[in-house]
Protein backbone atom coordinates (compact mmCIF):
# COMPACT_ATOMS: atom_id res chain seq x y z
CA UNK A 1 0.00 0.00 0.00
CA UNK A 2 1.28 3.60 -1.13
CA UNK A 3 1.11 6.09 1.32
CA UNK A 4 0.15 9.51 0.87
CA UNK A 5 2.85 11.56 2.19
CA UNK A 6 6.80 9.96 2.32
CA UNK A 7 9.66 11.33 4.15
CA UNK A 8 11.78 11.10 1.03
CA UNK A 9 10.41 10.35 -2.59
CA UNK A 10 12.94 8.96 -5.15
CA UNK A 11 12.52 9.54 -8.68
CA UNK A 12 14.56 7.22 -11.08
CA UNK A 13 15.67 3.28 -9.81
CA UNK A 14 19.25 3.44 -11.39
CA UNK A 15 22.23 3.67 -9.36
CA UNK A 16 22.21 7.26 -7.92
CA UNK A 17 18.60 6.64 -6.84
CA UNK A 18 19.39 2.79 -5.08
CA UNK A 19 22.26 4.61 -3.62
CA UNK A 20 19.79 7.71 -2.16
CA UNK A 21 17.01 5.70 -1.57
CA UNK A 22 18.95 2.97 0.69
CA UNK A 23 21.39 6.24 2.47
CA UNK A 24 17.80 7.75 2.87
CA UNK A 25 16.99 5.31 5.03
CA UNK A 26 19.80 4.51 7.31
CA UNK A 27 20.42 8.05 7.99
CA UNK A 28 16.48 7.60 9.76
CA UNK A 29 13.77 8.65 7.24
CA UNK A 30 10.63 7.02 8.36
CA UNK A 31 9.58 6.22 4.92
CA UNK A 32 11.30 6.11 1.42
CA UNK A 33 9.63 5.37 -1.32
CA UNK A 34 10.99 4.37 -4.69
CA UNK A 35 9.35 5.34 -8.27
CA UNK A 36 10.43 4.04 -11.49
CA UNK A 37 9.27 3.73 -14.82
CA UNK A 38 11.11 0.25 -15.84
CA UNK A 39 9.49 -2.53 -14.49
CA UNK A 40 12.41 -3.67 -12.76
CA UNK A 41 14.91 -1.58 -10.59
CA UNK A 42 18.66 -0.17 -11.74
CA UNK A 43 18.27 1.75 -14.29
CA UNK A 44 21.01 1.66 -16.94
CA UNK A 45 23.33 -0.46 -15.30
CA UNK A 46 20.63 -3.55 -16.51
CA UNK A 47 22.19 -3.24 -20.00
CA UNK A 48 25.49 -2.62 -19.17
CA UNK A 49 26.63 -6.50 -18.89
CA UNK A 50 30.34 -5.59 -19.35
CA UNK A 51 32.32 -5.31 -16.29
CA UNK A 52 34.52 -3.03 -15.12
CA UNK A 53 31.63 -1.54 -12.45
CA UNK A 54 32.81 -0.93 -8.80
CA UNK A 55 36.59 -0.73 -9.04
CA UNK A 56 36.32 1.84 -6.94
CA UNK A 57 33.75 1.20 -3.92
CA UNK A 58 34.33 -2.88 -4.38
CA UNK A 59 37.53 -2.94 -5.57
CA UNK A 60 35.98 -5.39 -7.71
CA UNK A 61 35.61 -5.91 -11.21
CA UNK A 62 31.37 -6.38 -11.61
CA UNK A 63 29.52 -6.31 -14.14
CA UNK A 64 26.72 -3.62 -14.57
CA UNK A 65 23.92 -6.09 -13.13
CA UNK A 66 25.71 -7.44 -10.93
CA UNK A 67 26.63 -4.16 -8.85
CA UNK A 68 23.03 -3.23 -9.84
CA UNK A 69 21.96 -6.84 -7.88
CA UNK A 70 24.34 -5.54 -5.05
CA UNK A 71 22.25 -2.50 -4.17
CA UNK A 72 18.65 -4.04 -4.91
CA UNK A 73 19.62 -6.52 -2.60
CA UNK A 74 20.36 -4.19 0.02
CA UNK A 75 17.30 -2.01 -0.69
CA UNK A 76 15.11 -5.08 -0.39
CA UNK A 77 16.34 -5.43 3.09
CA UNK A 78 15.42 -2.15 4.50
CA UNK A 79 11.98 -1.81 4.18
CA UNK A 80 12.14 0.91 1.25
CA UNK A 81 8.54 0.77 -0.73
CA UNK A 82 8.70 0.90 -4.78
CA UNK A 83 6.11 1.88 -7.43
CA UNK A 84 7.43 0.07 -10.51
CA UNK A 85 6.31 0.82 -13.86
CA UNK A 86 5.30 3.65 -12.74
CA UNK A 87 6.06 7.21 -14.77
CA UNK A 88 6.46 10.33 -12.99
CA UNK A 89 4.35 13.01 -14.97
CA UNK A 90 4.59 16.23 -12.88
CA UNK A 91 6.65 17.33 -9.43
CA UNK A 92 5.38 20.73 -7.89
CA UNK A 93 8.17 23.00 -6.20
CA UNK A 94 5.67 21.88 -3.23
CA UNK A 95 7.23 18.29 -3.52
CA UNK A 96 3.70 16.56 -5.06
CA UNK A 97 4.83 14.22 -7.03
CA UNK A 98 2.18 12.63 -10.09
CA UNK A 99 2.91 9.56 -11.43
CA UNK A 100 0.67 7.01 -13.57
CA UNK A 101 1.36 3.02 -13.45
CA UNK A 102 0.09 0.02 -14.71
CA UNK A 103 -0.60 -1.25 -11.38
CA UNK A 104 -1.99 1.41 -9.62
CA UNK A 105 -3.45 3.91 -12.44
CA UNK A 106 -2.40 7.33 -11.55
CA UNK A 107 -1.02 8.24 -8.26
CA UNK A 108 -0.45 11.31 -5.93
CA UNK A 109 1.75 11.62 -3.18
CA UNK A 110 3.89 14.01 -1.47
CA UNK A 111 7.97 13.88 -0.55
CA UNK A 112 8.82 16.25 2.47
CA UNK A 113 12.25 15.86 0.49
CA UNK A 114 12.57 14.66 -3.13
CA UNK A 115 15.62 12.89 -4.92
CA UNK A 116 15.63 13.58 -8.61
CA UNK A 117 17.57 10.98 -10.28
CA UNK A 118 16.42 10.23 -13.43
CA UNK A 119 19.43 9.81 -15.42
CA UNK A 120 20.16 10.70 -18.61
CA UNK A 121 19.13 10.19 -22.38
CA UNK A 122 21.31 9.66 -25.60
CA UNK A 123 21.17 11.98 -28.48
CA UNK A 124 19.53 10.88 -31.56
CA UNK A 125 19.99 11.68 -35.05
CA UNK A 126 17.53 14.35 -35.06
CA UNK A 127 19.77 16.15 -32.42
CA UNK A 128 22.95 16.05 -34.54
CA UNK A 129 21.07 16.72 -37.88
CA UNK A 130 22.43 13.79 -39.99
CA UNK A 131 21.76 14.59 -43.95
CA UNK A 132 20.80 11.65 -46.23
CA UNK A 133 17.40 9.26 -47.16
CA UNK A 134 15.44 7.84 -43.80
CA UNK A 135 16.10 4.19 -43.48
CA UNK A 136 15.43 1.78 -40.57
CA UNK A 137 18.51 0.66 -39.64
CA UNK A 138 20.00 3.21 -37.57
CA UNK A 139 19.60 3.09 -33.56
CA UNK A 140 21.61 5.10 -31.08
CA UNK A 141 23.62 2.96 -29.43
CA UNK A 142 21.88 2.16 -25.81
CA UNK A 143 19.13 1.54 -27.63
CA UNK A 144 20.37 -1.67 -29.98
CA UNK A 145 22.26 -2.30 -26.18
CA UNK A 146 18.94 -3.45 -24.79
CA UNK A 147 17.84 -5.03 -28.00
CA UNK A 148 20.99 -7.23 -27.70
CA UNK A 149 21.58 -7.44 -24.08
CA UNK A 150 18.47 -7.57 -22.41
CA UNK A 151 15.33 -8.49 -25.24
CA UNK A 152 17.75 -10.75 -27.13
CA UNK A 153 17.66 -9.74 -30.89
CA UNK A 154 20.54 -8.29 -33.05
CA UNK A 155 19.51 -5.37 -34.82
CA UNK A 156 21.55 -5.71 -38.02
CA UNK A 157 25.04 -7.93 -39.61
CA UNK A 158 27.02 -5.02 -40.78
CA UNK A 159 27.72 -1.90 -38.25
CA UNK A 160 29.37 1.53 -38.36
CA UNK A 161 29.48 3.05 -35.33
CA UNK A 162 29.68 6.79 -34.77
CA UNK A 163 31.51 8.16 -32.05
CA UNK A 164 33.93 6.74 -29.63
CA UNK A 165 32.56 7.21 -26.34
CA UNK A 166 32.13 3.97 -23.83
CA UNK A 167 28.93 2.78 -24.77
CA UNK A 168 30.09 2.90 -28.28
CA UNK A 169 33.13 1.20 -27.80
CA UNK A 170 31.65 -1.69 -25.79
CA UNK A 171 28.68 -1.96 -28.44
CA UNK A 172 31.39 -2.62 -31.22
CA UNK A 173 32.77 -5.69 -29.13
CA UNK A 174 29.48 -7.07 -27.91
CA UNK A 175 28.47 -7.00 -31.49
CA UNK A 176 31.33 -9.11 -32.79
CA UNK A 177 30.24 -11.25 -30.06
CA UNK A 178 27.62 -12.27 -31.17
CA UNK A 179 28.63 -12.48 -34.81
CA UNK A 180 28.44 -9.51 -36.17
CA UNK A 181 30.76 -7.47 -38.35
CA UNK A 182 31.88 -3.77 -37.23
CA UNK A 183 33.07 -1.85 -40.11
CA UNK A 184 34.20 1.00 -38.74
CA UNK A 185 34.26 3.50 -35.56
CA UNK A 186 34.10 6.68 -36.69
CA UNK A 187 35.06 10.09 -34.59
CA UNK A 188 34.72 13.46 -34.99
CA UNK A 189 37.02 14.48 -32.92
CA UNK A 190 40.91 14.50 -32.97
CA UNK A 191 40.91 12.15 -30.15
CA UNK A 192 39.12 9.24 -28.24
CA UNK A 193 36.07 10.00 -26.36
CA UNK A 194 35.82 7.49 -24.26
CA UNK A 195 38.38 5.48 -22.11
CA UNK A 196 41.06 4.26 -23.32
CA UNK A 197 41.46 1.29 -21.73
CA UNK A 198 37.75 0.39 -23.91
CA UNK A 199 39.58 1.40 -26.98
CA UNK A 200 42.27 -1.34 -25.95
CA UNK A 201 40.17 -4.32 -24.58
CA UNK A 202 36.79 -3.38 -27.33
CA UNK A 203 38.83 -2.45 -30.63
CA UNK A 204 41.91 -3.17 -30.75
CA UNK A 205 41.81 -6.66 -29.63
CA UNK A 206 39.38 -7.23 -32.45
CA UNK A 207 40.83 -5.55 -35.11
CA UNK A 208 38.19 -2.95 -35.23
CA UNK A 209 39.25 0.36 -37.26
CA UNK A 210 38.52 3.43 -35.28
CA UNK A 211 38.94 6.87 -37.76
CA UNK A 212 39.83 10.26 -35.67
CA UNK A 213 38.85 13.18 -37.25
CA UNK A 214 35.74 11.72 -39.65
CA UNK A 215 32.17 11.70 -39.18
CA UNK A 216 29.15 10.45 -41.72
CA UNK A 217 28.65 12.43 -44.45
CA UNK A 218 25.47 10.62 -45.43
CA UNK A 219 23.20 7.60 -44.72
CA UNK A 220 22.68 5.58 -48.24
CA UNK A 221 19.32 3.44 -48.52
CA UNK A 222 16.01 3.63 -49.27
CA UNK A 223 14.36 1.02 -46.94
CA UNK A 224 17.26 -0.09 -45.12
CA UNK A 225 20.38 1.49 -44.11
CA UNK A 226 23.07 0.37 -47.29
CA UNK A 227 26.11 2.44 -46.59
CA UNK A 228 26.91 5.55 -45.44
CA UNK A 229 29.34 7.98 -46.84
CA UNK A 230 32.17 8.78 -44.72
CA UNK A 231 34.47 11.56 -44.51
CA UNK A 232 37.51 13.49 -42.81
CA UNK A 233 37.32 17.08 -41.47
CA UNK A 234 39.95 19.63 -40.43
CA UNK A 235 40.32 21.48 -38.02
CA UNK A 236 37.20 24.05 -38.29
CA UNK A 237 35.03 21.03 -38.26
CA UNK A 238 34.54 21.22 -42.03
CA UNK A 239 34.31 18.04 -44.55
CA UNK A 240 37.58 17.87 -46.88
CA UNK A 241 36.70 17.08 -50.32
CA UNK A 242 37.88 13.96 -51.86
CA UNK A 243 38.27 12.12 -48.79
CA UNK A 244 34.58 10.77 -48.81
CA UNK A 245 34.27 6.38 -48.39
CA UNK A 246 31.40 4.98 -48.88
CA UNK A 247 31.37 2.49 -46.19
CA UNK A 248 28.78 -0.72 -46.76
CA UNK A 249 26.79 -1.82 -43.73
CA UNK A 250 23.20 -2.53 -42.29
CA UNK A 251 23.09 -0.49 -39.53
CA UNK A 252 24.50 2.64 -37.69
CA UNK A 253 24.79 3.64 -34.04
CA UNK A 254 25.15 6.73 -33.01
CA UNK A 255 27.06 6.84 -29.64
CA UNK A 256 27.27 10.31 -29.60
CA UNK A 257 26.98 11.93 -25.92
CA UNK A 258 24.12 11.87 -23.28
CA UNK A 259 22.06 14.61 -21.96
CA UNK A 260 20.36 14.89 -18.38
CA UNK A 261 17.10 13.76 -18.23
CA UNK A 262 15.17 17.29 -16.53
CA UNK A 263 12.15 17.62 -17.92
CA UNK A 264 10.69 17.17 -14.66
CA UNK A 265 13.31 19.13 -12.78
CA UNK A 266 11.71 21.95 -15.39
CA UNK A 267 8.06 21.31 -14.13
CA UNK A 268 9.35 21.71 -10.66
CA UNK A 269 10.95 25.42 -11.45
CA UNK A 270 14.51 24.18 -10.60
CA UNK A 271 16.96 25.75 -11.84
CA UNK A 272 19.25 24.59 -14.88
CA UNK A 273 23.12 24.76 -15.55
CA UNK A 274 23.18 25.65 -19.25
CA UNK A 275 26.81 23.64 -19.59
CA UNK A 276 25.40 20.58 -17.57
CA UNK A 277 22.04 20.64 -18.77
CA UNK A 278 21.62 19.70 -15.27
CA UNK A 279 19.94 21.29 -11.51
CA UNK A 280 22.20 23.76 -10.20
CA UNK A 281 23.08 22.19 -6.77
CA UNK A 282 25.05 23.21 -3.41
CA UNK A 283 27.10 20.93 -1.42
CA UNK A 284 24.42 18.98 -0.20
CA UNK A 285 23.09 17.93 -3.89
CA UNK A 286 20.02 20.41 -3.28
CA UNK A 287 18.55 22.04 -6.21
CA UNK A 288 17.86 25.74 -6.26
CA UNK A 289 14.16 24.59 -4.68
CA UNK A 290 14.45 23.93 -1.03
CA UNK A 291 13.42 20.39 -0.36
CA UNK A 292 14.55 18.91 -3.92
CA UNK A 293 18.01 17.32 -3.93
CA UNK A 294 19.90 15.56 -7.10
CA UNK A 295 22.02 13.06 -7.89
CA UNK A 296 23.68 11.06 -10.68
CA UNK A 297 23.53 11.92 -14.63
CA UNK A 298 20.44 13.98 -14.24
CA UNK A 299 22.65 16.96 -12.39
CA UNK A 300 25.67 16.12 -14.86
CA UNK A 301 27.16 12.64 -16.50
CA UNK A 302 29.42 10.56 -14.95
CA UNK A 303 32.04 8.44 -16.64
CA UNK A 304 32.43 5.81 -13.41
CA UNK A 305 29.56 4.78 -11.46
CA UNK A 306 31.12 4.72 -8.62
CA UNK A 307 30.90 8.53 -8.40
CA UNK A 308 27.36 7.87 -8.98
CA UNK A 309 26.42 5.99 -5.81
CA UNK A 310 28.98 8.11 -4.24
CA UNK A 311 26.98 11.25 -5.11
CA UNK A 312 23.82 9.18 -4.40
CA UNK A 313 24.67 8.46 -0.43
CA UNK A 314 25.34 11.99 -0.46
CA UNK A 315 21.96 13.17 -1.74
CA UNK A 316 20.25 10.52 -0.15
CA UNK A 317 21.60 11.52 3.73
CA UNK A 318 20.57 15.18 2.99
CA UNK A 319 17.44 14.73 1.63
CA UNK A 320 16.49 12.54 4.95
CA UNK A 321 17.86 15.21 7.42
CA UNK A 322 15.38 17.70 5.51
CA UNK A 323 12.72 15.47 5.32
CA UNK A 324 13.79 14.96 9.29
CA UNK A 325 14.27 18.77 9.87
CA UNK A 326 10.55 18.85 8.42
CA UNK A 327 8.70 16.68 10.45
CA UNK A 328 10.09 18.38 13.36
CA UNK A 329 9.26 21.57 12.50
CA UNK A 330 6.02 20.52 11.68
CA UNK A 331 5.61 19.51 15.68
CA UNK A 332 6.94 22.70 16.64
CA UNK A 333 5.01 25.02 14.65
CA UNK A 334 1.76 26.50 15.41
CA UNK A 335 -0.68 28.23 13.94
CA UNK A 336 -2.20 31.92 14.33
CA UNK A 337 -5.30 32.45 13.69
CA UNK A 338 -7.37 35.89 14.29
CA UNK A 339 -9.70 36.54 16.29
CA UNK A 340 -12.09 39.20 17.72
CA UNK A 341 -11.80 42.05 15.71
CA UNK A 342 -8.30 40.66 13.99
CA UNK A 343 -8.66 41.37 10.41
CA UNK A 344 -5.57 39.12 9.83
CA UNK A 345 -2.03 38.51 11.74
CA UNK A 346 1.71 37.92 10.73
CA UNK A 347 3.38 35.87 11.25
CA UNK A 348 0.03 32.90 10.39
CA UNK A 349 2.93 30.40 11.99
CA UNK A 350 5.17 29.94 14.78
CA UNK A 351 8.26 27.98 15.68
CA UNK A 352 7.22 27.03 19.22
CA UNK A 353 11.43 26.68 20.02
CA UNK A 354 11.95 30.56 18.34
CA UNK A 355 10.78 31.80 21.97
CA UNK A 356 14.23 30.25 23.32
CA UNK A 357 15.86 33.04 21.76
CA UNK A 358 13.77 35.61 21.52
CA UNK A 359 10.35 37.06 22.46
CA UNK A 360 8.29 37.11 19.23
CA UNK A 361 6.38 40.50 17.78
CA UNK A 362 2.96 39.31 16.49
CA UNK A 363 1.33 42.39 13.96
CA UNK A 364 -1.96 42.73 12.84
CA UNK A 365 -4.65 44.98 12.02
CA UNK A 366 -7.57 45.79 13.68
CA UNK A 367 -11.85 45.01 11.54
CA UNK A 368 -13.57 47.89 13.35
CA UNK A 369 -12.38 51.37 15.12
CA UNK A 370 -12.62 50.87 19.11
CA UNK A 371 -12.05 54.63 20.32
CA UNK A 372 -11.50 53.74 23.59
CA UNK A 373 -8.87 51.16 26.15
CA UNK A 374 -8.58 48.02 24.75
CA UNK A 375 -6.88 45.05 25.73
CA UNK A 376 -5.04 43.04 23.17
CA UNK A 377 -5.06 39.14 24.38
CA UNK A 378 -2.73 35.93 22.74
CA UNK A 379 -4.72 32.97 23.86
CA UNK A 380 -4.18 29.61 23.81
CA UNK A 381 -7.91 28.50 23.82
CA UNK A 382 -9.26 30.06 27.65
CA UNK A 383 -5.37 30.67 28.62
CA UNK A 384 -3.47 33.79 28.17
CA UNK A 385 -0.42 33.40 26.45
CA UNK A 386 0.59 37.20 26.19
CA UNK A 387 -1.27 40.92 26.90
CA UNK A 388 -0.84 44.19 26.16
CA UNK A 389 -3.09 47.65 26.72
CA UNK A 390 -3.88 50.21 24.23
CA UNK A 391 -5.88 53.65 24.43
CA UNK A 392 -7.84 52.74 20.93
CA UNK A 393 -7.45 50.87 17.92
CA UNK A 394 -8.11 51.72 14.35
CA UNK A 395 -7.68 50.01 11.09
CA UNK A 396 -5.83 52.17 9.76
CA UNK A 397 -3.17 51.82 12.24
CA UNK A 398 -0.95 48.58 12.78
CA UNK A 399 -1.41 47.13 16.35
CA UNK A 400 2.14 44.73 17.68
CA UNK A 401 2.57 43.00 20.33
CA UNK A 402 5.25 40.43 21.59
CA UNK A 403 4.64 37.25 23.33
CA UNK A 404 7.28 37.38 25.67
CA UNK A 405 9.94 34.55 26.72
CA UNK A 406 8.10 33.69 29.80
CA UNK A 407 5.35 32.33 27.47
CA UNK A 408 7.63 30.00 26.22
CA UNK A 409 5.73 27.00 28.52
CA UNK A 410 1.99 28.02 28.01
CA UNK A 411 3.49 28.21 24.18
CA UNK A 412 4.19 24.71 23.95
CA UNK A 413 1.14 23.47 25.25
CA UNK A 414 -0.58 25.05 22.32
CA UNK A 415 -2.09 23.47 19.10
CA UNK A 416 -3.52 26.28 18.38
CA UNK A 417 -2.77 30.40 19.43
CA UNK A 418 -5.48 32.93 18.96
CA UNK A 419 -5.14 36.88 18.80
CA UNK A 420 -8.34 38.76 19.80
CA UNK A 421 -8.73 42.80 20.44
CA UNK A 422 -11.47 43.42 22.97
CA UNK A 423 -12.83 46.59 25.24
CA UNK A 424 -11.36 46.32 28.96
CA UNK B 1 68.86 -11.75 -26.33
CA UNK B 2 67.79 -8.30 -27.99
CA UNK B 3 66.07 -5.61 -26.01
CA UNK B 4 63.07 -3.84 -27.58
CA UNK B 5 60.59 -1.44 -26.64
CA UNK B 6 56.81 -2.30 -26.57
CA UNK B 7 54.19 0.32 -25.81
CA UNK B 8 51.12 -0.93 -24.05
CA UNK B 9 48.18 1.00 -22.42
CA UNK B 10 47.09 -0.69 -19.34
CA UNK B 11 43.28 -2.09 -18.58
CA UNK B 12 43.37 -3.18 -15.33
CA UNK B 13 41.68 0.15 -14.23
CA UNK B 14 40.09 2.54 -15.71
CA UNK B 15 43.19 5.05 -15.98
CA UNK B 16 44.64 3.45 -18.63
CA UNK B 17 48.06 4.20 -18.29
CA UNK B 18 50.93 4.27 -21.28
CA UNK B 19 53.20 2.14 -20.58
CA UNK B 20 56.54 2.16 -22.46
CA UNK B 21 58.36 -1.19 -21.62
CA UNK B 22 61.94 -2.55 -22.29
CA UNK B 23 61.27 -6.26 -23.17
CA UNK B 24 63.35 -9.06 -23.60
CA UNK B 25 62.03 -11.81 -25.17
CA UNK B 26 59.09 -12.52 -23.20
CA UNK B 27 60.83 -11.12 -19.98
CA UNK B 28 60.06 -7.50 -19.00
CA UNK B 29 63.06 -5.61 -18.64
CA UNK B 30 61.61 -2.20 -16.86
CA UNK B 31 58.93 -0.43 -17.58
CA UNK B 32 58.03 3.83 -17.42
CA UNK B 33 54.48 5.47 -17.09
CA UNK B 34 52.76 3.25 -14.72
CA UNK B 35 51.10 4.73 -12.10
CA UNK B 36 50.71 1.61 -10.17
CA UNK B 37 52.57 -1.59 -9.44
CA UNK B 38 49.96 -3.39 -11.75
CA UNK B 39 51.12 -1.78 -14.53
CA UNK B 40 54.69 -4.07 -14.25
CA UNK B 41 51.98 -7.59 -13.65
CA UNK B 42 49.85 -6.04 -16.85
CA UNK B 43 52.71 -6.04 -19.02
CA UNK B 44 53.94 -9.52 -17.86
CA UNK B 45 50.52 -11.09 -18.78
CA UNK B 46 50.30 -9.38 -22.10
CA UNK B 47 53.91 -11.17 -23.13
CA UNK B 48 53.56 -14.48 -21.45
CA UNK B 49 49.35 -15.35 -21.22
CA UNK B 50 47.43 -12.18 -22.14
CA UNK B 51 43.36 -12.64 -20.65
CA UNK B 52 39.91 -10.95 -20.57
CA UNK B 53 37.05 -10.99 -18.82
CA UNK B 54 34.53 -11.97 -20.92
CA UNK B 55 30.96 -10.93 -20.22
CA UNK B 56 28.12 -12.12 -22.21
CA UNK B 57 24.68 -13.29 -22.71
CA UNK B 58 23.21 -16.84 -22.01
CA UNK B 59 19.54 -17.69 -22.93
CA UNK B 60 16.89 -18.47 -20.28
CA UNK B 61 13.77 -20.18 -20.29
CA UNK B 62 10.33 -19.03 -18.49
CA UNK B 63 11.85 -15.89 -17.21
CA UNK B 64 11.22 -12.29 -17.16
CA UNK B 65 13.81 -11.27 -20.20
CA UNK B 66 14.84 -13.93 -22.82
CA UNK B 67 18.57 -13.98 -21.47
CA UNK B 68 20.86 -13.71 -18.52
CA UNK B 69 24.04 -11.91 -18.52
CA UNK B 70 26.65 -13.79 -17.67
CA UNK B 71 30.84 -13.16 -16.54
CA UNK B 72 33.61 -15.21 -16.19
CA UNK B 73 34.58 -14.97 -12.51
CA UNK B 74 38.32 -14.63 -13.21
CA UNK B 75 39.58 -13.67 -16.92
CA UNK B 76 40.68 -16.26 -19.56
CA UNK B 77 43.17 -16.38 -21.92
CA UNK B 78 42.32 -14.12 -24.94
CA UNK B 79 42.63 -17.08 -27.40
CA UNK B 80 39.92 -18.99 -26.01
CA UNK B 81 37.45 -16.10 -25.90
CA UNK B 82 35.39 -16.97 -29.27
CA UNK B 83 35.57 -21.02 -27.91
CA UNK B 84 33.84 -19.61 -24.50
CA UNK B 85 30.91 -17.63 -26.30
CA UNK B 86 30.37 -20.93 -28.91
CA UNK B 87 30.35 -22.73 -25.70
CA UNK B 88 28.02 -20.44 -24.01
CA UNK B 89 25.41 -20.19 -26.88
CA UNK B 90 24.54 -24.20 -26.58
CA UNK B 91 23.24 -23.54 -22.85
CA UNK B 92 20.07 -22.72 -22.02
CA UNK B 93 19.04 -22.41 -17.92
CA UNK B 94 15.69 -22.15 -16.64
CA UNK B 95 14.32 -19.46 -14.63
CA UNK B 96 14.67 -18.78 -12.02
CA UNK B 97 18.55 -17.70 -12.60
CA UNK B 98 20.10 -16.17 -9.07
CA UNK B 99 23.28 -13.52 -8.90
CA UNK B 100 26.51 -15.82 -8.32
CA UNK B 101 24.67 -19.06 -10.14
CA UNK B 102 27.68 -21.01 -11.62
CA UNK B 103 26.24 -21.35 -15.69
CA UNK B 104 29.49 -23.63 -17.01
CA UNK B 105 32.06 -25.00 -14.44
CA UNK B 106 35.72 -24.96 -15.39
CA UNK B 107 34.63 -23.14 -18.77
CA UNK B 108 37.10 -25.11 -21.79
CA UNK B 109 38.82 -26.80 -18.36
CA UNK B 110 40.56 -23.04 -18.29
CA UNK B 111 39.58 -23.69 -14.32
CA UNK B 112 37.68 -20.28 -14.70
CA UNK B 113 33.86 -20.83 -13.71
CA UNK B 114 31.45 -18.73 -15.77
CA UNK B 115 28.47 -16.56 -13.42
CA UNK B 116 25.42 -15.15 -13.41
CA UNK B 117 25.35 -11.39 -12.87
CA UNK B 118 22.01 -11.34 -11.71
CA UNK B 119 18.86 -12.61 -10.60
CA UNK B 120 16.32 -13.51 -13.37
CA UNK B 121 13.00 -14.42 -11.64
CA UNK B 122 10.33 -16.68 -13.32
CA UNK B 123 7.94 -14.83 -15.24
CA UNK B 124 5.45 -15.93 -12.62
CA UNK B 125 7.13 -15.31 -9.44
CA UNK B 126 7.81 -11.49 -10.42
CA UNK B 127 5.47 -9.07 -8.95
C1 LIG C 1 22.93 3.74 -22.83
C2 LIG C 1 23.89 4.04 -21.72
C3 LIG C 1 24.97 3.18 -21.48
C4 LIG C 1 25.88 3.44 -20.46
N1 LIG C 1 26.93 2.61 -20.30
C5 LIG C 1 27.81 2.85 -19.30
C6 LIG C 1 28.89 2.01 -19.06
O1 LIG C 1 29.08 1.09 -19.82
N2 LIG C 1 29.72 2.23 -18.01
C7 LIG C 1 29.53 3.27 -17.16
O2 LIG C 1 30.29 3.43 -16.20
N3 LIG C 1 28.52 4.11 -17.37
C8 LIG C 1 27.67 3.93 -18.42
N4 LIG C 1 26.67 4.80 -18.65
C9 LIG C 1 26.56 5.89 -17.75
C10 LIG C 1 25.59 5.45 -16.70
O3 LIG C 1 24.36 6.00 -17.03
C11 LIG C 1 25.98 5.84 -15.29
O4 LIG C 1 27.18 5.24 -14.92
C12 LIG C 1 24.92 5.44 -14.27
O5 LIG C 1 24.19 4.31 -14.65
C13 LIG C 1 24.02 6.59 -14.07
O6 LIG C 1 23.14 6.31 -13.00
P1 LIG C 1 21.87 7.14 -12.72
O7 LIG C 1 21.24 6.51 -11.56
O8 LIG C 1 22.20 8.57 -12.67
O9 LIG C 1 20.96 6.97 -14.04
P2 LIG C 1 20.25 5.69 -14.71
O10 LIG C 1 20.96 4.44 -14.47
O11 LIG C 1 20.03 6.11 -16.12
O12 LIG C 1 18.85 5.62 -13.94
C14 LIG C 1 17.82 6.55 -14.12
C15 LIG C 1 16.50 5.85 -13.89
O13 LIG C 1 15.46 6.81 -13.81
C16 LIG C 1 14.33 6.31 -14.46
N5 LIG C 1 13.48 7.43 -14.84
C17 LIG C 1 13.78 8.48 -15.66
N6 LIG C 1 12.75 9.32 -15.77
C18 LIG C 1 11.75 8.82 -15.01
C19 LIG C 1 10.41 9.25 -14.72
N7 LIG C 1 9.90 10.36 -15.25
N8 LIG C 1 9.66 8.49 -13.88
C20 LIG C 1 10.17 7.36 -13.34
N9 LIG C 1 11.42 6.91 -13.58
C21 LIG C 1 12.20 7.63 -14.41
C22 LIG C 1 14.89 5.53 -15.62
O14 LIG C 1 13.97 4.56 -16.09
C23 LIG C 1 16.13 4.90 -15.00
O15 LIG C 1 15.88 3.64 -14.46
C24 LIG C 1 25.73 4.57 -19.65
C25 LIG C 1 24.64 5.42 -19.89
C26 LIG C 1 23.74 5.18 -20.90
C27 LIG C 1 22.58 6.13 -21.14
S1 LIG D 1 49.22 0.98 -14.07
FE1 LIG D 1 47.93 0.98 -12.26
S2 LIG D 1 46.94 2.98 -12.34
FE2 LIG D 1 47.78 2.63 -14.38
S3 LIG D 1 46.08 1.70 -15.51
FE3 LIG D 1 47.31 0.03 -14.68
S4 LIG D 1 46.28 -0.47 -12.76
FE4 LIG D 1 45.56 1.56 -13.36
Amino acid sequence: MLKAKYDVVVIGAGPAGLAAAIEAKKTGAQDVLVVERAQELGGILQQCIHNGFGLQIFKRDMPGPAYAQHFIDELAGLHIDTLLDAMVLNVTSERHVHATSRGSGFVELDGRALVLSMGCRERTRAQIALPGTRPAGVYTAGTAQRFVNIEGFMPGKRFVILGSGDIGMIMARRLVFEGAKVERVLEIMPFLTGLTRNYVQCLMDFDIPLQLNHTVKRILGNNRVEAIESVQIDKQRQPIAGTEEIIPCDTLLLSVGLIPENELSRKAGVSLDPVTGGPFVDERMQTSVPGIFAAGNVVHVYDLVDWVTEAGLLCGRNAAQYAIRERKLHGRRVGIKAGNNVRYIVPHVLDKESLAESAQRLQMRVTMPIEEPVLIEVMNGEERVARKTELYVRPGEMVNIDIPQSAYDAVQRASELSVRVVRR
Amino acid sequence: MTQEHRKFICITCPRGCALDATVEGKAVVKIEGSSCKRGMDYVKGELTDPRRMVTTTVRVKGGVHPLAPVYTKTPIPKPRIFDLLAEIRKIELKAPVRFGDVVIENALGTGVDVLASRNIPAKSEAS
